[in-house]
């Protein structure tokens, strides 16, 4: 399943709304520390990557397209 | 190193504030199944106050100890207690913690409506006790409710602000009595916002929108509740009625309900809303 697909699904359950790929997750105010906290283990349950170090940053979890970036270089590095 | 008691929430809370600041944990329960939970708890949470930049991103991070040994914390600088929210439990925990740490060592309970004083009279030195009310989750909100008991000592609130600014905490000091200032109001406010909705006044998602909307609350009442642990706001509600004599403390049905039913808010799931469950 490609990453936008299945993240869009996750955060519509999660928050009773659809997303644009650029909207501010975190302006919205729907994301807090524990939603953050979901939204790591969701993302490696689903795509098999570890999320640490530099990558821990609010920046890259603020849109959907920033996170498949994310997710996509974190799959890059991972042999 | 401190000492935390109890792996609940709060406690497992707790040691990720601390550790997330340096700072040695020592973390005891009874029970070797919620140390495991709150063992990997503390990673995850730790990761997400990085996320929110709540957290130093760089530096030393603190070692996790879990242990069902209370012995192993004999050696702490200070100890934060913060077991189930049952008079008699955390008296006996914090009795015979007092015998095996130093004297002087601060004993922090981290209760959320019982009394300093009255804890303060199962131990060894009520002088060393004093309360710090954690919100939670602890690593995101900064600020902390701190009792200073009649009988708590000046080296003890020293203790106190040394530790919290270890942990990068601001703090309010205040006097001693059933549920201090944040819970002799708010677990009213939760009472009463779910009886309104036990008379079908309003639904949970009204009640919160009020607050929210009207009175610029970051999360209303009913969201607050099960963010706490809604068995945990029954006991407190219980703690407070037991002290104050007034009905008005007294858990109303639909609360006691959920409780029953095993619905207690965010850590299992459910509670006045539905939890997307990872962090149980």
């Amino acid at each position: 399943m490609s990453i936008t697909v299945g993240l869009h699904d996750f955060l519509v359950s999660r928050t009773k709304r659809a997303w644009e790929p650029d909207e501010d997750l975190f302006a919205a105010g729907v994301v807090s520390s524990l939603f953050a906290l979901e939204l790591v283990v969701y993302l490696e349950k689903a795509h098999g990557v570890e999320v640490e170090g530099e990558y821990l940053s609010i920046d890259n979890f603020r849109t959907i397209s920033r996170i498949e970036k994310m997710v996509h270089e974190l799959q890059a590095a991972t042999p | 190193m401190i000492a935390v008691l109890g792996a609940g929430v709060m406690g497992t809370g707790i040691a990720t504030l601390a550790i997330g600041h340096g700072v040695d944990v020592t973390l005891v329960d009874v029970d070797d199944d919620k140390l495991a939970t709150a063992r990997a708890a503390v990673k995850q949470q730790l990761r997400g106050a990085k996320i929110m930049g709540t957290m130093p991103k760089s530096g030393p991070v603190g070692e996790l100890v879990c242990t069902t040994d209370l012995s192993d914390v004999a050696a702490a600088e200070a100890v934060v207690e913060a077991v189930t929210e049952l008079a008699d439990l955390k008296a006996k925990v914090l009795a015979e913690v007092s015998a095996i740490v130093a004297p002087g060592t601060l004993l922090l309970t981290n209760t959320s409506a019982i009394p300093v004083d009255e804890l303060a009279s199962v131990v060894q030195r009520p002088e060393d006790v004093a309360g710090a009310h954690f919100m939670n989750p602890p690593y995101v909100i900064r600020m902390v409710e701190v009792i200073r008991g009649p009988r708590t000592s000046e080296a003890a609130m020293d203790s106190v602000r040394t530790l919290l600014g270890k942990l990068d905490r601001d703090l309010v000091v205040v006097g001693d009595g059933p549920g201090f200032v944040i819970n002799r109001v708010l677990q009213r406010v939760i009472n009463e916002s779910a009886r309104i909705v036990e008379e079908g006044l309003a639904t949970p998602e009204d009640v919160d929108a009020l607050f929210e909307g009207c009175l610029g609350h970051r999360t209303g009442p009913l969201a607050t509740a099960d963010l706490i642990g809604l068995d945990n706001v029954a006991d407190s509600l219980r703690v407070l009625h037991e002290r104050t004599g007034d009905a008005g403390y007294a858990p109303c049905d639909l609360l006691l309900a959920k409780v029953r039913d095993g619905e207690f808010g965010r850590k299992t799931g459910k509670g006045f809303y539905e939890h997307g469950g990872v962090w149980a």
